[in-house]
């Protein structure tokens, strides 16, 4: 039996009101942190609105150290990104193409790091390079970003190349290529999406994580550490600047690549002239 | 180009020598031994998991034989990767790459041998003339037709002017007119670039209208080696036979030999002769007695001699079905086994019903005498 209209419309009304609700529940907090970038506070904790601004824009390089900080969190993302990239892919190619001994344990540990709390994998490192005596800094911030990195690039890729013809590979070798050459002619550029996709990911975990980082980076600061340190004495309109536009940029970035993607797509469908 | 009876396998293309290929237990190519002259359009022709793509492969370089050896121009090539040996393979679906355009799929065999870009960009253009496709040069794979990709996927591979072309069921992917368009096509490319093709096929019209010569191969074996004509003539096997055409195929134990003459009982007690298959057959053994349909005369009366046939038997009409250019006549001998007959609509025959008493007559040359097959009961095999 049908429901009666009466109890269709509320049932539409409440959908709407539920998705709604949902979205503002994601967007409010990053709607907050850009309004807030144009306040311009009356103490030094940008925590209460007092009126418009732009102050924090047209200076945004007030504080040396937030500035500092992010630029070393910016150097990190980017050693952090092409490492873990490189090894991802392969990894995650690897997965796919081959079979071999010991394939499911290995897939099993990948997703180890995607699992485990944070808190755990930050403590182990740490406990690993104090015992070895390393010091900490850019290095072990590197190392243990890559570790966990990995395994997202690794999924993603894997993930992304199930469909994978691996009969064109076959194809290249077959008209003379090397296997180096098949790699970069062949295999990577149908890839690419997935390792372009992969690689974002990991810019953005890295340039987020905490727990890991905080644990494992000495008296180096990022971005997000120097803002937990500078919490105690303020809080500058600064910090929702650089945020905003950290926001604004990977919003355009990802943009980007979902424009990107369907073209191409639709070039190798064969729906559009090259 | 070779004329297709005499192969010239003096100096030959490609050489198989007792080749084996096993997959852990399974033995996919089983002793295969075999060689390819220049220019040939060799055909190896099988049911699938016959070993015959394997043997491509092994010849392409992405297997290795598990002994024996596969030889290029005299030279042993059975461990040297697929990238530094001078052949080219057309794969089933093509294998085009997708994020390329006709142009530069066809460019990629030269520029990974650094052929410098003049040269390439001349040999290209004139390979898109050979395959009709000059027009198509900045079109990406996927907006062509199957035919179309399939000429890039020649193109791309004869660019190359390797020493011999590898093709692997290429045009399996096409439909019924379209690949009689493009066995013609096939031919005429071949003759126009003078290189050797080795096609593998599980079409025996395909491989039976192209080729010089054709591998029928089962069970990782190869069965025969011939001319078509050789093959459908006077094949060497039961499963040739059957594999290749229409075949009666009758039980029958072999009586006599006599001079390019072999004697059997077949049929309900015939006493019946073929004058091809295995001469070696022991008297008193089981064989086969095999006679095309095609071959086979019908009449109301036991034929004479001043007919020009030479054997005959009585059999009853079971069943006949009008097929355009022929009439199918299903007949059954005294001892009960089926004969097939192919006949002229316009013969100068009564209207048949089933029932009828007939002589079904053959002349002694269009009768083979082949071994048994093992663990098989003979039986009228099709296409």
């Amino acid at each position: 039996m049908n429901p009666p209209n009466w109890l269709r419309a509320i049932g539409r009304v409440s959908l709407w009101v539920w998705a709604v609700f949902g979205l503002l529940f994601l967007f409010t907090p990053i709607l907050v942190t850009v309004i807030y970038s144009f306040n311009e506070p009356t103490g030094k904790y940008n925590y209460v609105w007092n009126k418009f601004s732009l102050s924090g824009w047209t200076d945004p390089f007030k504080y040396p150290e937030l500035t500092d900080a992010l630029i070393f969190s910016l150097k990190i993302a980017v050693v952090v990104t092409v490492i873990a990239t490189v090894l991802g892919t392969l990894m995650g190619l690897a997965m796919v193409k081959y079979k071999f001994r010991a394939k499911g344990t290995i897939g099993a540990i990948l997703i180890l790091p995607l699992t485990m709390p944070e808190i755990v994998l930050g403590f182990s490192l740490l406990t690993l390079f104090v015992s070895i005596n390393w010091s900490r800094g850019f290095l072990t911030i590197v190392i243990a970003q890559v570790m966990f990195s990995v395994s997202y690039v690794a999924t993603t890729v894997r993930a992304r190349i199930r469909g994978f013809d691996w009969r064109l590979e076959e194809a290249s070798l077959d008209l003379g290529a090397s296997a180096l050459r098949t790699f970069y002619k062949v295999t990577l550029p149908l890839i690419a999406p997935g390792v372009v996709a992969a690689a974002m990911l990991t810019f953005a975990l890295s340039l987020d994580d905490f727990i890991i980082t905080y644990l494992n980076s000495g008296l180096d600061n990022t971005f997000p550490i120097q803002i937990w340190n500078m919490k105690r004495s303020k809080i500058p309109v600064q910090i929702n600047v650089f945020s905003t536009a950290l926001l604004i940029i990977s919003i355009v970035l990802a943009a980007l690549l979902v424009i990107f993607n369907n073209r191409r797509a639709q070039k190798l469908a064969g729906l559009s002239d090259s | 180009m070779t004329s297709p009876t005499a192969a010239d396998l003096s100096a030959p293309v490609i050489e198989i020598d007792h080749v084996v290929k096993r997959f852990g237990e399974f033995v996919a190519v089983d002793d295969v031994d075999f060689s390819i002259g220049q220019g040939e359009f060799f055909s190896m022709l099988g049911p699938s998991g016959c070993g015959k793509t394997t043997t491509l492969r092994m010849i392409a370089g992405f297997e290795q034989p598990t002994s024996g050896a596969v030889r290029l121009d005299g030279v042993d090539v059975s461990k040297v990767p697929p990238n530094k040996r001078d052949v080219n393979t057309v794969f089933q679906q093509y294998a085009l790459f997708p994020h390329m355009n006709v142009f530069d799929n066809v460019a990629f065999g030269p520029q990974s041998k650094n052929v410098d870009k003049a040269t390439i960009k001349k040999r290209v253009t004139e390979m898109l003339e050979v395959v009709r496709l000059t027009d198509f040069a900045s079109r990406r794979p996927a907006q062509l037709s199957g035919g179309q990709q399939q000429r890039v996927a020649l193109a791309r591979a004869l660019v190359n002017l390797p020493k011999a072309l590898l093709l692997d069921e290429p045009l399996g992917a096409l439909d019924l007119k379209l690949r009689h368009a493009m066995q013609f096509e096939l031919k005429r490319i071949q003759r126009e670039v003078g290189i050797t093709f080795v096609y593998v096929t599980h079409d025996q019209e395909e491989a039976l209208t192209m080729s010089d010569r054709i591998a029928v191969m089962s069970d990782g074996r190869v069965e025969q080696i011939g001319t078509p004509a050789e093959i459908y003539d006077n094949p060497a096997s039961e499963f040739v036979a059957g594999f290749i055409g229409q075949a009666n195929l009758w039980p029958a134990t072999v009586t006599e030999h006599t001079t390019g003459t072999t004697r059997v009982t077949a049929l309900g007690g015939a006493c019946l002769g073929g004058s091809c298959g295995d001469s070696t057959l022991a008297v008193g053994s089981m064989a086969t007695l095999m006679v095309r349909p095609e071959r086979i005369s019908i009449s109301l009366t036991q034929p004479t001699s001043e007919t020009g046939v030479d054997q005959s038997v009585n059999a009853t009409v079971s069943d006949l079905a009008f097929q355009g250019p022929i009439v199918r006549l299903a007949l059954e001998a005294a001892d009960g086994s089926p004969i097939i007959a192919n006949v002229d609509p316009d013969a100068d025959l009564p209207l048949l019903r089933p029932g009828d008493s007939v002589w079904a007559s053959w002349t002694q040359s269009a009768a083979c005498v082949l071994p048994s097959a093992p663990n098989q009961q003979p039986q009228l095999l099709e296409d």
